[in-house]
């Protein structure tokens, strides 16, 4: 019985990387559930926003390296970061101005928004793979960890070390900030407030005389910040691939899902849900029931309740589950 | 009358196209187009039952055409006697083992009473199951997995002629199609198209992870053919002069002749599926289909079973797909689970149907064929387009090699340009439903 030892090598190897993890997928689905609670379509596009985004951020990180700025211990992304903002809103709201507000105007059933929302992808897709090549970027530099395994093993004199990298930490801080800026803003502001009320309730809204393309264009500014914020912190913890950004979509739909569409603080919570199971059921416990356990006990196995290459499965398992029990997810969203 | 004309300008096109392409670059290719652009217009028949039919929005299309690739190997490869002794019936039991588990703990939620009661027998049952499940599947895995793990290591097949694996690969996307649709239906247009989307990336990874089932990313080549190889119509004397009497080395005509003998069978398959889709479009199940669609409360109180109807039109034309994608195996020879990819087996089957027409079955292979032949000749014409664009510049400048390189990328934003345009400017597509 090492309780200690056991609790350092569970933070290290589950609970911090599902922290990170959490708070990425917390961002994109936010970004997802505001589409949805505004535009009132689910957007296929919303895993290649995120890729776009990110990947202006790396064009200009290493621009900025080139050049030899850097932010010190942190990476220079963080100094990109607001030019991707602004690249990737002009990129959505150039593509609302030119497809999604036709629709808009035609009242189109939101099933054909999800279609058009399809051929969005394609051509981001497309453009991503066009400008930076469909291979694997790493853009992540500065200093690699806040603690390494190694000094916290000298630190505590334990046998487990704990380390945390830098962009775990700035992944939880950043998302943290942006959390509350839009809770702010959605709770506080006027333009916040009237986004919330014609999600709420279109009509009264248009009533109660809201102009709705100016919620249409704030809903999109913040979206093209989330996902952006979100593609780049995703992009520093591990590295930047197009398809992976595509494939992110599941887990991001997942959570925004079981948080229940449309509602910002499900989404943040799906987030978590979300990046918890996955973790923790890919993980191998071996490790942490050996310290556990009394010797006799100890496992043979790796203790692994599924393979890493299901994380998706996962995902997926529990957006059903959640679906099947609790159709408008675990805060009522709505349901169009 | 000028509704034939049209469907049949627009065949015409297709046909002219396909035909310059064989006097431009060559018949092989103009050939290579021909069988794929058949196989795009059985997956576009099978996604335009769904969603021309019945609105279901399925975006697991990939999915459907992996199993009836999976389907091919289990069906045609040669029987692997060692691994069924060493591990096989342990496999089986280990799956029959989880299916009983799921069907216990449904049987637990429906038919007990609702409380603390049930919560725990069915939290018993799951795990009991799972480390059961994992405790006769893993060792079983293991054995199989292990012999001769450089040419086999899986359960192999029937050893059945490969030609039997078509309907083989239909009826497995069907059993696949049933479970999705069984708990998936119920669901809201867009949760759908979510839960179908990860099923199929759940159905790739099983077959990307499962080695002992198909070799997984360690893929399965040298699949049996339904027609004669390349090597032995050279080798033979008769074949070689008839080449020479049409004035052809005997090389190609071989792969040519190839060629159009899988274009004769796929066309067969078409032709049989075309007539059945279309005879259901104008019978009453059809037209109830069509009801249903645009009015679902209505169908129901007209005593319709929505969720029945949808469930079997979800299975049907599921099966089409994976009909399809047998077939795109067995052309292929070969089964890669690692080159399934949503953009090119999901979406831009969705392309087709689109733009062909939704709801038209002549509008889907008319799709079928005319994506396809984009998708192919989107890259050699945009690499046309960028020479000319770069012609100014620099020989040495990055940019140019840059955007030289990027050519193969041009195809998505074709694809995604195309799709929004048609959505646009003729939402019904280009062969509209009556």
């Amino acid at each position: 019985m090492d309780f200690l030892n056991a609790i350092v090598a569970l933070s290290n190897f589950v609970l911090i990387p599902a922290v990170a993890y959490g708070s990425q997928l917390a961002l994109g689905a936010l970004g997802v559930t505001l589409i949805y609670g505004i535009l009132r379509f689910s957007n296929f596009a919303h895993g290649d926003t995120m890729a776009f985004g990110t990947m202006v951020v790396v064009l200009f990180t290493w621009w900025f390296q080139s050049m030899g700025i850097t932010l010190g211990p942190l990476p220079t992304a963080l100094l990109a970061l607001p030019f991707g903002i602004i690249a990737c809103a002009a990129l959505v709201i150039g593509t609302d101005k030119m497809v999604y507000q036709f629709y808009r105007e035609q009242k189109a059933k939101p099933v054909i928004l999800v279609i058009v929302s399809m051929g969005v992808m394609f051509i981001m897709n497309g453009l991503v793979r066009f400008i930076i090549g469909p291979n694997d970027q790493r853009f992540a530099d500065g200093e690699r960890f806040i603690i390494s395994a190694r000094d916290f093993k000298q630190m505590t004199g334990l046998r487990e070390g704990l380390a945390i990298k830098t962009t775990q930490g700035i992944t939880v801080v950043v998302a943290v900030i942006a959390v509350v800026l839009l809770f702010w803003f959605l709770n506080r502001t006027r333009t916040g407030k009237s986004m919330r009320a014609y999600s709420d309730n279109e009509d009264l809204a248009l009533l109660s005389g809201i102009n709705p393309e100016r919620v249409v264009l704030y809903t999109w500014l913040i979206v093209a910040a989330l996902a952006t914020v979100a593609g780049t912190l995703y992009g520093l913890d591990k590295t930047f691939k197009p398809f992976t950004y595509f494939q992110l979509l599941l887990p991001i739909f997942a959570a925004a899902i079981v948080g229940g569409l449309g509602s910002p603080l499900g989404a943040i919570a799906g987030g978590f849900v979300i990046a918890f199971s996955e973790v923790t059921i890919t993980y191998a416990w071996k490790k942490v029931l050996g310290y556990l356990l009394p010797e006799t006990l100890e496992p043979d196995g790796l203790v692994q309740l599924l393979s890493t290459d299901y994380k998706f499965a996962v995902s997926f398992a529990i957006l059903v589950i959640v679906l099947l029990f609790k159709p408008t997810g675990l805060f009522k969203g709505k349901s169009v | 009358m000028s509704d034939m004309m049209k469907k049949t300008g627009l065949f015409g096109l297709v046909a002219v196209l396909i035909l310059l392409t064989g006097f431009m670059q060559s018949w092989n290719t103009a050939l290579q187009i021909l069988n794929m652009g058949l196989i795009s217009a059985i997956m576009a028949l099978g996604v335009n039952l769904q969603w021309g039919f019945a609105g279901l929005f399925n975006v697991g299309v990939m999915g459907f055409v992996a199993l009836g690739g999976l389907a091919t190997v289990l069906v045609s490869t040669r029987p692997i006697p060692e691994a069924w002794s060493a591990g096989g019936f342990g496999i089986l039991l280990g799956l029959v083992l989880g299916a009983a588990t799921i069907v216990a703990a449904i049987l637990a939620y429906t038919r007990m009473a609702k409380g603390k009661g049930r919560t725990l027998a069915m939290l018993v049952i799951l795990v009991g199951g799972f480390f059961l499940y994992r405790w006769v599947f893993d060792p079983a895995v293991g054995a199989v997995e292990a012999i001769n793990p450089a040419s086999q290591g899986n359960i192999g097949g029937l050893g059945l002629p490969v030609l039997l694996a078509w309907p083989v690969g239909g009826l497995l996307a069907a059993g696949g199609a049933w479970v999705i649709g069984k708990t998936a239906l119920g669901l809201r247009s867009d949760y759908l198209a979510i839960a179908t989307l990860g099923i199929a990336e759940i159905i790739i990874a099983v077959m990307k992870n499962e080695d002992w089932l198909a070799r997984g990313v360690k893929n399965v080549i040298g699949l049996p053919r339904p027609v004669p190889y390349e090597v032995d119509l050279q080798a033979s004397p008769a074949f070689v002069e008839r080449a020479t009497s049409l004035g052809l080395d005997a090389t190609t005509a071989s792969t040519l002749w190839v060629k159009l003998l899988y274009a004769a069978l796929f066309t067969v398959v078409l032709l049989i599926l075309l007539w059945m889709t279309q005879r259901a479009l104008h019978s009453p199940w059809g037209r109830m289909m069509r009801a249903i669609r645009d009015n679902e409360v209505a169908a129901e109180a007209m005593g319709k079973n929505v969720t029945r109807r949808h469930l079997q039109v979800f299975i049907l034309g599921s099966a089409i797909c994976g009909i399809a994608g047998a077939m795109m195996t067995t052309l292929d020879g070969q089964l890669t689970p690692g080159t399934y990819q949503p953009l090119r087996f999901t979406f831009l089957i969705w392309v087709m149907v689109i733009v062909g027409g939704s709801g038209n079955n002549i509008g889907a292979v008319l799709g079928g064929f005319l994506i396809w032949f984009l998708w192919v000749q989107v890259e050699p014409l945009g690499q046309w387009l960028m020479q000319l664009i770069t012609m100014g510049m620099a020989e040495d400048s990055a940019l140019k090699a840059h955007l030289l390189d990027s050519t193969a990328h041009m195809r998505l934003l074709t694809m995604g340009l195309v799709l929004l345009l048609v959505l646009r400017f003729s939402p019904r597509g280009l062969i509209p439903e009556k």
